[in-house]
């Protein structure tokens, strides 16, 4: 009998403290399974950003470090030009890179920075209970949008991955969803990629996931993932807006 | 040919339902009169016979409370 799936070695043996169904769980699996198939693990150093996921650093089997809010790639920056023989990602959330951090991932990205970037977008601040980001959507109810958010008032969602490929420096920009079985399958090969690109010294790559937060999107797990697939994919289509074109070896 | 095997972990379960919407025999279903060790509710499977090993359970579980044999 052959294993199907089993656990990876990417991920510690630790439950996580993420709310039941977040998709959370399911990137840290995705970024643990490709250190491993990549055998990188052990020369890769992950940044934690704040957010749900500020002690993902207590998961991850490489080593980590945490960054303060928004400041992920410019840790991440500096590790990887000490380190340059080390892989280095950083893992954020929405309101980390859209929000407080939208210097940092610009400025990463337009430097070309040799870091890999895990963006996980689930339009909303998770771990404060649920306020508006920058990512929110048009109409999306939040605590701090109880009417859904106007664009009068609180502006626009912004659209990181296409903004991101206006950047010469930024070479592998793709948008990838969770919200079913085909969509993680390729969100896998999205996160290799990523790293890929790091190894062969390309230039900064940054994959922007879809996310779900059903806690404070006040939904039961699977009615989230219907709803990425049926509202959030419209303002945030997937995609690959740069690519460039790694020989496929691995 | 060996059956193929699904196993839960009762303890990593947070009975989110993701699994239960994904297999594509509907075999799974949340244990609504049991705990665990969370004190949520775990997932069980009912009818392993017809477990097909497809391991899409697995790959939408956030927690890695499934493994897969085949
Ligand atoms: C300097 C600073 N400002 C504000 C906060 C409060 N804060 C903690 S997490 C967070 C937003 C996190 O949202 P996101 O990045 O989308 O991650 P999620 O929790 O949704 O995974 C904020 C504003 C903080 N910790 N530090
Ligand atoms: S609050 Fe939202 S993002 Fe945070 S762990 Fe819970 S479901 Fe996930």
């Amino acid at each position: 009998m052959q294993a199907v799936f089993k656990r990876t070695a990417g991920l510690l043996n630790i439950p996580t403290h993420y709310c039941p169904g977040c998709t959370h769980g399911i990137l840290h699996r995705l970024i643990a399974e490709a250190m491993c198939e990549l055998d990188i693990l052990h020369r890769t150093i992950g940044v934690s950003s704040v957010g749900c996921t500020y002690n993902n650093y207590e998961y991850f089997a490489c080593d980590m470090v945490q960054a303060a809010h928004g400041r992920a790639p410019a840790v991440a920056t500096g590790i990887k030009r000490v380190h340059p023989s080390k892989s280095v990602f950083t893992y954020q959330g929405d309101g980390d890179l859209a929000a407080i951090g939208t210097a940092e991932i610009i400025h990463a990205a337009a430097r070309g920075e040799k870091i890999s970037v895990f963006f996980a977008n689930n339009a909303i601040y998770g771990m404060t209970s649920g306020q508006m980001a920058p990512t929110t959507l048009i109409g999306q109810v939040t605590t701090t949008s109880p009417f859904g958010r106007d664009p009068d008032a609180q502006g626009h969602p912004i659209n990181v991955s296409e903004m991101m490929a206006t950047l010469p420096g930024a070479v592998y920009v793709e948008r990838v969803s969770l919200h079913d079985y085909r969509h993680i399958i390729q969100a896998k090969k999205a996160v290799r990629k990523a790293f890929r690109v790091q190894e062969a010294g390309l230039g900064f790559s940054l994959v922007e996931v879809l996310s779900t937060c059903p806690t404070n999107w006040g939904m039961d797990p699977p009615k989230s993932m219907d709803w990425v697939a049926e509202v959030m994919i419209q303002q945030y289509p997937l995609g690959l807006f740069r690519d460039p074109k790694l020989e496929e070896s691995k | 040919m060996p059956m193929p095997r699904v196993k839960f972990n009762q303890d990593l379960c947070k009975g989110c339902g993701l699994c239960v919407s994904v297999c594509p025999q509907r075999l799974i279903q949340v244990q609504k009169r049991r705990l665990n060790d969370k004190g949520l509710h775990p997932v069980y499977v009912e009818q392993v016979d017809r477990c097909t090993g497809c391991g899409m359970c697995a790959t939408i579980c956030p927690d890695l409370a499934i493994e897969v044999w085949r």
